[in-house]
């Protein structure tokens, strides 16, 4: 099944969890906040939110500014 | 010391955490400047770099981090980058940026206060960026905000304080801390603003693009401290006109 | 809410000033409270003329060429409180009197007639006799002929000042006297008017309620002069803060002679009340300075421009007397008895323009 992170389509298993995705993504879960179709994922949500075909998603951290 | 909200700090200098060259010197920056508060921005990750994360090298124990909102156009979207700050675990603090012309990035007063009145209602402690307009300050003062930050001047011109006129009617205004923001180009516009009585200054782009940033943030840090020590000690003001020496009024009418 | 620091604190502050201190406060562009200190002190003494001079400029560039006019309009000498000071204090054997409505309102014609756009109406405080209903009906029937209507009653709470700027009422004047609590416990010895404190918060009550002014001051002649400045220009600087919509004008009446025999416990000269106003007018080049008819004519002429902004005229301090100026009871004896039109003469001899009318209730929509 495929979801839209970012503005990219990423094609992903079944069953893939929040957590799981952004591990795979190569980023620290505790430094990103998700949000997806537009609502803001709360954090003790990160293990147990399961996507499904054609979730939007947007990963979003922290940078430098002034 | 200085308060703002409920929370004290010792220095006086805010550091802005964009545009430095390398993460290793921003962290030596940071150490150099002695500040307490750092704003960081909100980004959307990219996934085909996924190492660059500012929070590898920023210590969250030491510094209070102040997200701002830039890149937001209008309140709504402000709305929806404080609400994701907050959701990253950045606490309820929250610099403010409403910055609808991208060519001067010049804050928007009107969707600027719906905000602070949104997200102060939210809890948020809402420090706005704003332009030198005292009216403006004292309208965000009373729809929430626990400091006010007018600019020096447009973000990232280094052209120092040349709202001054409008920056000092603020500060004898407001109730809350004045924090002068933006513009500040070298330690003398950041003395100066703290001689006229602001509370705090932020700086980014003079210490981030300068030579020696490290040595830059200590030069600040020297300035922030000797304005506000000046402020303190009351500095002899410049004198409107000299003194007449004979003065015209007459005031024998008085019954002595 | 606001505080004052005790007055021995602020006493030994202006005391502390030093010839260096004032001389370099007289030539600041934006003074703070210790400039105030300094200017007030007793070392500033010596620059009354530099001070003057310093004043009537900054009074130029802020209000014009001008001086508002307005009059009292006594409604009422029933009071039940008891201050040592006061003509009306209950122990005084006096004629007491309220106006009707319809009395209030004539009182309220013949000013018109006489040339008053801006009236202030006074009473004694016995809100058994005088309450909000009474004020409220009165603003009513006059709103829409005068420019403004002002009051100086006793302290209200906020909603009822709110109420009453519904009606038409557009500032309220009340002054704490003295800002020495000690003085204040002597002289105001029973009635409402002896919490120091409720009357303290009375101004940001009012301030809160909507009033487009707000007028604060002292009675001279209670307590050290200097420091009562001091005290007010704090107060006035807290009103600035809290409540930046706010105009606000202060007055520093002298004691007069009165009913009840009282005599001040210290001396004010009019140098000295001069020296106040000066440095009122340095402290906050805005502030509305009001000069009353408790001061003789030939001062009241003198300090036209220098610092004052609004003057009253044609004044009568018993309830009634504008139709009948035989009737007794007044709350103090005035010190100029000219009429309006002398004292407007008297503005435009000097180059002001007597402003009678300088707002309009009807641009107001809520």
């Amino acid at each position: 099944m495929k979801i839209t992170c970012n503005g990219e389509t990423k094609e992903i298993t079944p069953g893939t969890t929040l957590v799981s995705f952004i591990q795979d993504m190569n980023l620290n879960p505790d430094t990103v906040v998700a949000e997806c179709d537009g609502r803001i994922v709360k954090r003790d949500e990160y293990d147990t939110l399961v996507f499904s075909d054609g979730n939007v998603l947007e990963l979003i951290r922290f940078v430098g500014g002034g | 010391m200085l308060k703002i909200a409920d929370r004290t700090f010792r220095s006086r200098l805010f550091l802005g955490t964009g545009k430095f060259s390398s993460a290793e010197t921003l962290k030596k920056t940071i150490e150099a400047s002695g500040s307490e508060m750092i704003t960081v921005a909100l980004r959307r990750v990219d996934l085909n770099d996924p190492a660059d994360d500012i929070m590898n090298v920023l210590d969250r124990d030491k510094y209070l981090f102040l997200p701002n909102t830039s890149g937001a156009r209008d309140a709504k979207e402000a709305v929806r980058l404080a609400r994701l700050a907050r959701a990253a675990g950045s606490g309820d603090w929250l610099k403010l940026e409403v910055t609808p012309d991208p060519r001067t990035l010049l804050p928007d007063p009107i969707e600027t206060l719906r905000a602070t009145e949104e997200l102060a209602k939210e809890g948020f402690i809402v420090l706005p960026y704003m332009n030198g307009d005292p009216i403006l300050a004292l309208r965000l003062q009373d729809a929430g905000a626990a400091a006010v930050m007018p600019l020096g001047a447009p973000i990232g011109t280094n052209l120092g304080l040349i709202t001054k006129f409008q920056v000092e009617i603020i500060i004898d205004q407001a109730r809350v801390p004045v924090i002068v923001d933006a513009g500040l180009g070298a330690p003398s516009d950041a003395a100066l603003a703290m001689e006229i009585g602001a509370d705090a200054v932020l700086v980014n782009t003079a210490i981030s693009v300068a030579g020696d940033p490290v040595k830059m943030a200590a030069a600040f840090a020297g300035a922030v401290e000797a304005g506000r020590a000046a402020y303190e000690a009351g500095l002899g003001r410049k004198s409107a006109e000299a003194s007449a020496s004979s003065p015209l009024t007459g005031l024998d009418f008085i019954k002595t | 809410m606001f505080t004052i620091p005790p007055f021995a604190q602020l006493k030994a502050k202006v005391g502390f000033c030093t010839d260096a201190d004032a001389q370099r406060s007289l030539r600041a562009n934006h003074l703070n409270i210790d400039d105030l200190a300094a200017l007030l002190s007793p070392e500033a003494d010596k620059h009354l003329e530099a001070m003057a001079e310093r004043s009537a400029d900054i009074t130029a560039q802020r209000f014009g060429k001008t001086t508002q006019i307005y009059a009292p309009l006594y409604v009422s000498s029933f009071c039940t409180n008891r201050c040592s000071y006061c003509g009306f204090a209950a122990d005084n054997k006096i004629e007491r009197r309220i106006l009707s409505l319809e009395e209030a309102e004539s009182e309220a014609m013949l000013l018109q007639q006489r040339g008053f756009n801006h009236i202030l109406l006074v009473s004694g405080e016995a809100p058994a006799k005088l309450g909000v209903e009474y004020l409220e009906k009165l603003a009513l029937l006059l709103r829409h002929r005068f420019a403004a209507i002002s009051i100086e009653v006793q302290p209200l709470a906020t909603e009822e000042y709110a109420r009453l700027f519904a009606a038409g009422i557009t500032s309220v004047a009340i002054y704490q006297e003295t800002y020495d609590r000690k003085t204040y416990n002597k002289v105001h010895l029973g009635g409402m008017k002896s919490d120091f404190e409720f009357r303290l918060d009375t101004p940001a009550r009012a301030a809160a309620g909507g009033m487009r002014e707000v007028g604060i001051g002292t009675l001279l002649g209670l307590a050290d002069w200097r420091t009562e400045g001091l005290a007010l220009g704090l107060h006035l600087a807290w009103l600035r803060k809290n409540f930046w919509r706010t105009a606000i004008t202060v007055s520093f009446p002298r004691l007069r002679p009165a009913a009840g025999e009282f005599e001040p416990l210290c001396t004010v000269t009019e140098r000295d009340l001069s020296h106040l106003i000066f440095a009122l007018r340095l402290f906050d080049p805005d502030v509305g300075i009001i000069l009353s008819t408790r001061e003789e004519a030939r001062y009241r002429n003198g300090m036209i421009g220098l610092g004052p902004t609004r003057y009253s005229a044609g004044s009568c301090t018993a309830p009634g007397g504008y139709s009948d100026p035989e009737i007794s009871g007044e709350q103090f004896a005035i010190g100029d008895h000219r009429s309006i039109q002398e004292v407007c003469a008297a503005i435009r001899q000097k180059g002001y323009d007597p402003v009678r009318k300088d707002w309009d209730a009807g641009f107001q929509l809520h």
